[in-house]
């Protein structure tokens, strides 16, 4: 690629940052709400309701506006959106790391696939189904993580995730190996096929706006402030009455929730599913988000998550030294601003 | 009798932190233990709190068996404290903080949060405005919307008193309440529990301050090595040889 | 057939162990799981290559044999320390006050790099180590060991033991057991800690370099990726030793080489690596500590 080449990569991550930040400035509805509406006091108010339904607006019709490739690409943000949520509130909310994340995804995902290719049943029967399951593998996980501490945890869950690929990839019987699963039909609304990108797109666009609603809910609320506190400190969170085993297992699950929401989205999607996309990288990938968001903050995580899906495909050309980007990327982030790129209160 | 230790020992392998401790406490009371570095104070509070179960002997809360539950269970009970190296939760508001202390008070869960049910309002505004009142009473109001771990040292202790308030407390354990605290701090503190005793709540602390202890203490626990050596009023602890010789060598402190 | 698992049980858990001690060495001082440890051992592995060809194509290995593998192997582990060096100085360094979540993402981030630099730079196709090597063979109790497993064995062997000699007898060597005490302390009694750490990663990037040339030789090839496999094994057998126990690294390692040869012979081949997986899921979850590691309070 050469040095003009990396000179480009740099300028255009710059430039997208600076940008974010003079954007922030100067819209109240982007200088975002910090950890609570309780560090402002009740009396202060903006009103970004206005931008928030002009932003919907355009949300709806983009199908109609652009084309195939960047519906496509608003897909795959849209899916990892719900997966970075998700994660947040294992390790943003409650402080537990997890770095096998890609393993409840991948459940979600093989659960759809296997029910509606196997099992004959539509997208919508098999959804319920797929959660579900990947719930209840959230709750099995949890176990270890009432025991170990932080990076204990994290090599666990690595080990978790990467036995759920394993296996995945070796039952042949069962998910098709390393070839996986393909066929999966496209999900049916009152007779209506929605075979086409463009029409995929609204289902996923309200599953992101359902997730982002319940995230956002629960964070101002009396379970999660309860997380945090797990966060800051577990002890003290225990002598102020917070059952902590109890939250560990809401936080596990309720996050594996969303993953395996997004894995049959994503199997919707795709039509096909192998095991290929669901290794450690992934679950890493998914991390950054939550991390270069800000760890805890919504928004922040969101836009972590936009611009993870979005910055590669916009930088195509540099494909190849994408992951070397994030190598590095990972690296400077702690060293010059592990609090992420939004910044709270 | 609202508090009844019963020959609680613990012991780390072969250290005996605690050893056959036995004490009563009467309601209302404020009651301070005391002793020289590494006598056992903070194990004391850890094994009345839950944070580990004694090796031996037995804890009694209001007649009722609490040695060895889990430290959320005994602040549901009634039981809360504070920490002798502050721990509030630093990436939080002052009022979060202790918006948390009334977690075990309150009910509401997922549901609730989720639907924003009338229930679940009504609740998060009650929460909001007693902790807003606890804020007031520990006298930091004006910083509820600062960020805890921003705020001055002698704030952050005070926070912290605030959060364990809310938990609602019949017994309030403070470990090392005036810890680092200027004069002035200290008066101040000192009028902050005795209006907490006002309120009928029994305050057990575990202070270095022989100042504080002398003027507010109503009865006093030594411990020395793991071991109480004396038990009484602050007059006859004062008094009491066994006290000045723990505290060999620290002349003046009384 | 059970023998047979066994010698090659023993050769692989030599290398595992000769990894292991750099993950422990490390976990021991700074409470941190090097991540690109791995990365290290398979870099020491390619640059092995790389100059074992150098040292073919100018015709020093038709000369003298020994003489070039040695000379590869010092140029290996010198370029090979020389980067464990360098990603503590700039990758952990300046989190060593952060908190622990900090260091762990940052040691990700130089392992998604490096295996990408080397995917890169080399190619994502295997790279093959040259056939220069004549084996000879012995034959006992059914067994058959060539004289590579007896020299990777003997090899990992004779420096665990310089190793711990060096840890127990000399002045650096006990120094570095202070700081895994206890770091504060060991500062406040002079001892310069940024010097101890960094002699740390020297050591076991070093020891790390010789167990990705021994793997290159043995396995006839390399890729980018047995730096992830290698690295998460070797984790699993510092852990199961004990992390932060030199002997238990060492104990660990030659457990897992013969639990990991006897389970694939025995059971099926294909979970080869899932078996890493769950013996250190199994370990975490009932005994923390390993075998011969100290509880923690």
């Amino acid at each position: 690629m050469g040095i003009k080449g990396s000179l480009f990569l740099l300028l255009g991550i710059s430039l997208g940052y600076s940008l974010l930040i003079i954007v922030r400035k100067y819209s109240g509805f982007l200088s975002g709400i910090p950890l609570g509406k309780e560090f402002k006091p009740p009396h202060i108010r903006y009103d970004s309701r206005l931008l928030y339904a002009l932003t919907l607006i355009l949300l709806l019709v983009l199908p109609l506006i652009v084309g195939d490739y960047y519906i496509d690409v608003f897909i795959l943000a849209g899916i990892y959106i719900i997966l970075a949520l998700g994660l947040n509130v294992v390790i943003g909310f409650s402080g537990l790391l997890n770095l096998g994340f890609a393993a409840f995804y991948a459940i979600g995902a093989y659960t759809c696939g296997l029910l509606t290719t196997k099992a004959g049943l539509g997208f919508w029967s098999s959804l319920p189904m797929s959660v579900f399951i990947a719930t209840v593998s959230g709750l099995i996980l949890a176990f270890p993580a009432l025991r170990l501490r932080g990076d204990y945890l994290a090599i666990v869950t690595l080990g978790a995730g990467e036995i759920v690929r394993l296996t995945l990839n070796n039952w042949d019987s069962l998910t098709g190996g390393p070839n996986g699963i393909s066929g999966i039909p496209s999900p049916f609304v009152f007779g209506f096929e929605l075979s086409k990108l463009s029409h995929y797109y609204y289902p996923v666009l309200f599953f992101v706006l359902f997730t982002i609603f319940i995230v956002r809910r629960l964070y101002y609320s009396r379970t999660g402030r309860a997380w945090l506190a797990l966060r800051e400190d577990e002890v003290a969170a225990e002598a102020m009455g917070i059952n902590t085993t109890k939250y560990k297992f809401l936080a596990f699950s309720f996050g594996a929730f969303w993953a395996g929401l997004a894995g049959a989205l994503f199997a919707g999607k795709m039509r096909f599913i192998s095991p290929e996309s669901f290794t450690f990288m992934e679950s890493v990938f998914i991390a950054c988000m939550v991390i270069l968001g800000g760890i805890g903050s919504i928004p922040g995580v969101i836009l972590g998550a936009l611009i993870l899906v979005i910055l590669p495909e916009v930088l195509r050309e540099f494909q190849l030294y994408r992951m070397l980007a994030l190598g590095i990327g990972l690296v400077l982030m702690m060293v010059f601003r592990p609090q992420g790129l939004w910044r709270r209160g | 009798m609202i508090l009844e230790v019963k020959e609680l020992t613990k012991a780390f392998g072969g250290l005996k932190a605690l050893e056959e401790v036995s004490f009563r406490v009467m309601p209302g009371i404020i009651l301070s233990i005391i002793g020289p570095n590494g006598a056992g104070k903070t194990t004391l509070f850890n094994c009345l709190t839950g944070v580990f179960p004694p090796t031996k002997g037995r804890v009694l809360f209001e007649d009722k068996n609490i040695t060895g539950k889990k430290p959320y269970e005994i602040t549901r009970m009634g039981i809360a404290r504070t920490f002798q190296n502050i721990r509030i939760f630093g990436r939080m508001s002052a009022l979060e903080n202790v918006m948390i202390g009334q977690h075990s008070r309150s009910r509401e869960g997922f549901i609730g949060a989720i639907m924003r049910t009338e229930g679940f309002q009504r609740e998060e505004s009650e929460i909001r405005s007693k902790a807003l009142e606890y804020l007031e009473f520990v006298g930091i109001k004006e910083y509820a919307y600062s960020l805890a771990e921003g705020l001055p040292y002698g704030y952050q202790k005070r926070l912290e008193i605030a959060r364990a308030l809310a938990t609602e407390p019949k017994v309030l354990l403070l470990d090392e309440p005036a810890g680092g605290m200027n004069p002035q701090e200290t008066m101040e503190l000192m009028e902050l529990i005795k209006r907490i005793k006002g309120w009928g709540k029994t305050v057990i602390i575990i202070e270095h301050d022989m100042k504080v202890v002398m003027r507010i203490s109503d009865w006093i626990i030594v411990l020395d090595h793991g071991v109480k050596i004396a038990e009484g009023s602050p007059r006859q602890i004062q008094n009491n040889p066994d006290v000045i010789e723990a505290y060999l060598g620290k002349e003046g402190i009384f | 057939m059970f023998l047979q698992q066994i010698v090659i049980g023993f050769t692989v858990g030599g290398v595992y162990a000769l990894i292991a001690l750099g993950y422990t060495m490390v976990y021991s001082i700074l409470e941190l799981i090097n991540f690109a440890h791995g990365e290290v051992y398979m870099i020491g592995a390619y640059l092995g290559i790389i100059f074992l060809g150098i040292f073919t194509a100018i015709g020093l290995t038709e000369q003298s044999l020994p003489l070039a593998l040695l000379l590869t192997f010092i140029l290996s582990v010198f370029f090979c320390s020389a980067y464990g060096f360098t990603i503590e100085k700039l990758a952990y360094k300046p989190l060593r006050w952060a908190p622990r979540l900090s260091p762990l993402i940052s040691a990700i981030g130089v392992s998604i790099f490096l295996q990408n630099y080397v995917m890169l730079t080399q190619g994502a196709t295997d790279k093959v180590f040259p056939h220069i090597l004549e084996l000879a063979k012995i034959e006992f109790f059914g067994v058959t060991m060539t004289t590579l497993q007896i020299f990777i064995i003997a090899t990992s062997l004779l420096l665990m033991m310089v190793l711990h000699l060096y840890v127990m007898k000399t002045k650096t060597g006990k120094a570095m057991r202070a700081v895994a005490q206890d770091r504060i302390m060991a500062s406040l009694l002079g001892i310069n800690i940024d010097r101890i750490i960094s002699v740390t990663f020297i050591i076991g990037s070093g020891l790390a370099a010789v167990a990705g040339l021994m793997v290159a030789m043995y396995y006839g090839l390399v890729n980018y990726y047995i730096g992830y496999i290698a690295g998460i094994k070797a984790f699993t057998a510092a852990v199961l030793g004990g992390i932060g126990s030199i002997p238990g690294a060492i104990l660990g390692g030659f457990i897992l080489g013969i639990i990991e040869s006897l389970a694939a012979g025995y059971l099926s081949g294909e979970y080869k690596d899932a078996y890493a997986f769950i013996i250190l899921i199994i370990i975490l979850l009932i005994r923390p500590r390993g075998l011969l590691g100290k509880a923690t309070p």
